[in-house]
């Protein structure tokens, strides 16, 4: 958008706009960049944009930034990487393995560790950085359900942001395959016992993906089209798309004065968001570069070439995959036949069923909440975890059942670390995964509700300050002062009870389902104090605040509470 | 070779005619029998007397160490219950012996699922003692050589790097299911595991081929040679040597620990990260230093 100077001039007066001074060489650069594309326009959006601070808003953004991490790393290793299955004698120059036949794949893997310069650094930090993305993810999937920041209007974000993530374990695992060494090798023979093992149509899916019997000779180059082209470009396209959302919807806020739904309390993209994102990117490409130069990961030649004949002890998938490979594991052997053909629920239910499903209920949680509460208000102020009780018990009790099997794909080495009997721990965790996430939901709803009723009594009565008196009558009791004024205002900004209106009863007179659960949701939830109850509390405080006012800037003793009585031995005595 | 051949030619001119046969076999039958009686008997007779007087001394060290659970002779005992209480040691061979007491594994200190690796109770000596007297009980495996087992006993460094790749192959073919790929050792059924090798001495990894020890397979002659089993150990070895070229290995027990690192190190660096990052930042509620309080 060029600069229309007619209309400053007319608006000015008499005097035509005197002629702009001769531009810098960067200016006219930028305007003639600017009549062409019209970046002054968008950049003056962006960089007038506001964003609320916050450490915890931070953690979608190491996803980002490894994910750019990922990208420019991998560009480098598709650069001596070679996609192929051809059989060839390795001559490089790792001695152990000199004269061993293995795929184009593997030598070219071991290649890039040993003969290319950087590259075993940069394979390892493309590695971490994929792990990163994944926990990052993770994390801030964690931060936003805890915050309530998945309700109207972004549950069409957290649809996207959930299928990022399985979009990022799918690249994750074609990216652990593409090696061809015995770790890899290992995890695709895996899933090719998971795909045989859908009923029905499981062998066809097999023979269709490896081009006829395992291993075949396709399997690589087609792992590889999808683990670069395919999957990276739906992750871009997907992740711009969070992003114009994230824009479009602004940034959620924590309640505060002066911050409400309908505003962003925060500072500009430029100077500040666009420093500090700088920054964190740098960051977070300096720590993948540490983790890659001082920790290994995944040691290519010291599994060697993937050969079915081998397997070896401590083969467990990169750990987004763990969990159902610990289902897998604890899984009893069931199986069934009917009509001379197996069904295996044995690996069918731990690896597909279970994954797929706990995948779908991810994806509904923000629509499975707005339709038990009723709650169709938009929400742009987040929540503090406690303050809905029910949802931040029902994800941790989700993380409880995702960490039962997450354990129990590392069952083998828990066992030789801790002296345990691997038995032992797969008959604990056939259990666990059942009965933890119940324990947990109930302690963590009711931590929660204790919490709220903290909250309350600090509004009410004031923080703890740690003076604790004696009166003269041999009593103790802990001095309580009044709550700064903005934290009061913050923890007062929430709902008074159900957000949604009464669900009707059934014709039967009965409740339904939904009442029930909404019953369910908002029992034992504390509500914030009525503004009756906290005036009455100011005025009880209001004497004990006046008297706190003088001693307002130093350390205060039970003596300043106490009318500065003396002790009973210095009385004089009545008789 | 010219050369070569015409005097092989001689020879086997020679060899043709009626009487070389006989001679031939003299030859042999006088120079196997010189020499047997310039070296045999008498170092026969010493060593047999030696032997003796080993047996009898490990006999006797059996007497006080072993023979509680593996009985008086060395037949083993049962429970009533008919359970083993230690299982019999005839013909369980001098290999055996040296790896059980070598390691520390026997006397054991309790019985359970995995007798553990703790430091030798006896010297060389004695173990060498007892392991006659085991031996003597019924034929089973020696204790083998240094030259059976050790990788600096290679004629040339291109043999060693040979018999390196030989054993790679068979150590991943072989023992990795159970051992892991770096050699840290895997679970085993019921509190049982496959110890890690990485700190086990080449004698006893060849005697643990040998004889088989707890779960383990026994690998014998047969199915691994002893040039192969030399190879397996040079690989082992070799890799001792051979530095963490990625870094530090995490204890070399694959992708779970490698996650580990991942959540604790990686991301936990990240976030404390973020809370830095978050917490300097322009500060509009604080008042500024120096100003009126």
């Amino acid at each position: 958008m060029s600069t229309d100077t007619s209309k400053v001039a007319a608006s000015n007066g008499t005097n035509a706009a005197a002629p702009a001074s001769k531009p810098t060489k960067a200016g006219a650069a930028a305007n003639w960049a600017d009549e062409r594309l019209g970046l002054g326009g968008l950049s003056k959006f962006l960089s007038r944009k506001i964003f609320p601070d916050h450490w915890s808003f931070m953690l979608g953004e190491i996803a980002l930034w490894s994910f750019v991490v990922l990208l420019v790393t991998g560009v480098f290793l598709t650069l001596w990487f070679k996609p192929s299955m051809a059989e060839i004698t390795y001559q490089g120059s790792y001695a152990p393995l000199r004269g061993i036949d293995m795929s184009e794949a593997m030598a070219s893997t071991l290649d890039i560790s040993f003969d290319v310069r950087g590259g075993l650094l940069l394979r390892q930090v493309h590695h971490w950085a994929a792990m990163l993305f994944i926990a990052s993810m993770m994390i801030h999937m964690m931060r936003v359900f805890f915050t309530g920041a998945h309700r109207k209007p972004r549950e069409i974000n957290w649809v996207i942001g959930a299928t990022l993530l399985l979009l990022g374990t799918l690249e994750g695992f074609t990216g652990y395959s593409l090696p061809d060494d015995l770790l890899s090798g290992t995890g695709i023979r895996a899933a090719d016992g998971f795909m045989m093992a859908i009923p029905i149509v499981g062998t066809y899916i097999s023979f269709f993906l490896f081009g006829g019997e395992f291993p075949g000779d396709d399997i690589i180059p087609r792992l590889f089209t999808i683990h670069v082209l395919l999957i990276p470009a739906l992750l871009l396209a997907l992740i711009g798309a969070h992003l114009i959302l994230l824009i479009y919807h602004k940034h959620t806020q924590w309640p505060g004065p002066g911050r409400t739904e309908k505003n962003v309390v925060g500072y500009p993209m430029v100077p500040n968001y666009i420093s500090k994102m700088t920054g964190f990117f740098f960051i977070t490409f300096g720590v993948t570069a540490l983790l890659g130069a001082f920790f290994s990961l995944n040691p290519v030649w010291k599994f060697g070439p993937y050969d079915p004949t081998k397997v070896t002890a401590g083969s467990q998938p990169d750990w987004y995959m763990g969990w159902p490979d610990g289902a897998l594991r604890i899984m009893p052997g069931w199986e069934s036949h009917f009509w001379g053909s197996t069904w295996s629920w044995n690996i069918f239910f731990p690896v597909i069923v279970l994954p797929m499903a706990a995948w779908m209920v991810v994806l509904m949680l923000p629509f499975i909440e707005s339709w038990i509460t009723g709650d169709k208000r938009e929400h742009h102020l987040l929540q503090r975890p406690r303050n809905a009780p029910t949802r931040t018990a029902t994800f941790v009790a989700l993380m409880t059942f995702y960490a039962g099997f997450w354990a129990a794909g590392g069952n083998d080495i828990i066992a030789i670390k801790f002296h345990l009997s691997i038995n032992q721990i797969t008959y604990f965790l056939r259990a666990f995964v059942f009965l933890g996430p119940i324990v947990a939901f109930i302690i963590t709803r009711r931590w929660c509700i204790s919490l709220q009723r903290h909250d309350n009594e600090k509004l009410l009565h004031g923080y703890e300050t740690g003076t604790v008196i004696r009166t003269p009558e041999g009593a103790y009791h802990e001095k309580h002062l009044p709550l700064p004024e903005d934290e009061a205002f913050a923890m007062t900004v929430r709902d008074r009870g159900r957000a949604g209106e009464e669900p009707e009863l059934k014709k039967n007179g009965k409740l339904s389902l939904r009442a029930k659960l909404r019953a369910f949701y908002y029992d034992h939830d504390v509500d914030k104090p009525t503004p009756e109850e906290l005036s009455e509390a100011h005025h009880h405080a209001e004497h004990e605040a006046h008297a706190l006012a003088a001693h307002e800037g130093h350390q205060v003793d039970g003596h300043d509470f106490d009318d500065h009585r003396h002790s009973a031995i210095e009385e004089p005595l009545s008789h | 070779m010219r050369l070569l051949n015409r005097s092989v030619g001689r020879l086997s001119r020679h060899r043709r005619r009626p009487l070389a046969g006989a001679a031939v076999l003299l030859v042999a039958l006088l120079s196997t029998g010189g020499a047997y009686a310039a070296l045999a008997p008498a170092s026969q007779a010493e060593q047999e007397k030696d032997n003796a007087a080993l047996v009898a001394e490990g006999k006797e060290l059996f007497m006080i160490n072993c023979s509680t659970c593996h009985g008086s002779n060395g037949e083993g005992i049962t429970t009533q219950n008919g359970k083993l209480y230690g299982p019999s040691l005839i013909g369980v061979g001098a290999a055996s012996v040296d790896f059980q007491v070598g390691t520390g594994r026997m006397p054991m200190a309790q019985p359970g699922a995995q007798v553990e690796v703790k430091d030798p109770s006896f010297s060389q000596d004695e173990i060498d003692a007892m392991a006659a007297y085991v031996a003597s009980l019924g034929p089973g495996p020696s204790i083998p050589d240094k030259e059976q087992y050790d990788p600096e006993t290679y004629g040339s460094e291109k043999e060693k790097e040979e018999a390196v790749t030989l054993g790679g192959q068979i150590f991943l073919t072989n023992c990795t299911a159970c051992h892991n790929f770096t050699g840290a050792g895997g679970a085993m059924p019921r509190g049982g595991k496959a110890p890690s090798i990485l700190n086990t001495d080449p004698k006893h990894i060849y005697e643990a081929m040998l004889t088989g020890p707890q779960s383990m397979d026994t690998f014998s002659d047969g199915n691994i040679s002893p040039e192969e089993k030399k190879a397996v150990i040079s690989y082992v070895e070799s890799m001792k040597e051979q530095p963490d070229y990625g870094g530090f290995n995490n204890g070399a027990l694959g992708p779970v620990t490698e996650g580990l690192v991942a959540w604790i190190v990686g991301l936990g660096v990240l976030v404390a990260f973020a809370f830095w990052i978050a917490a300097h930042t322009t500060r509009t509620n604080q008042t500024k230093k120096g100003s009126a309080k």
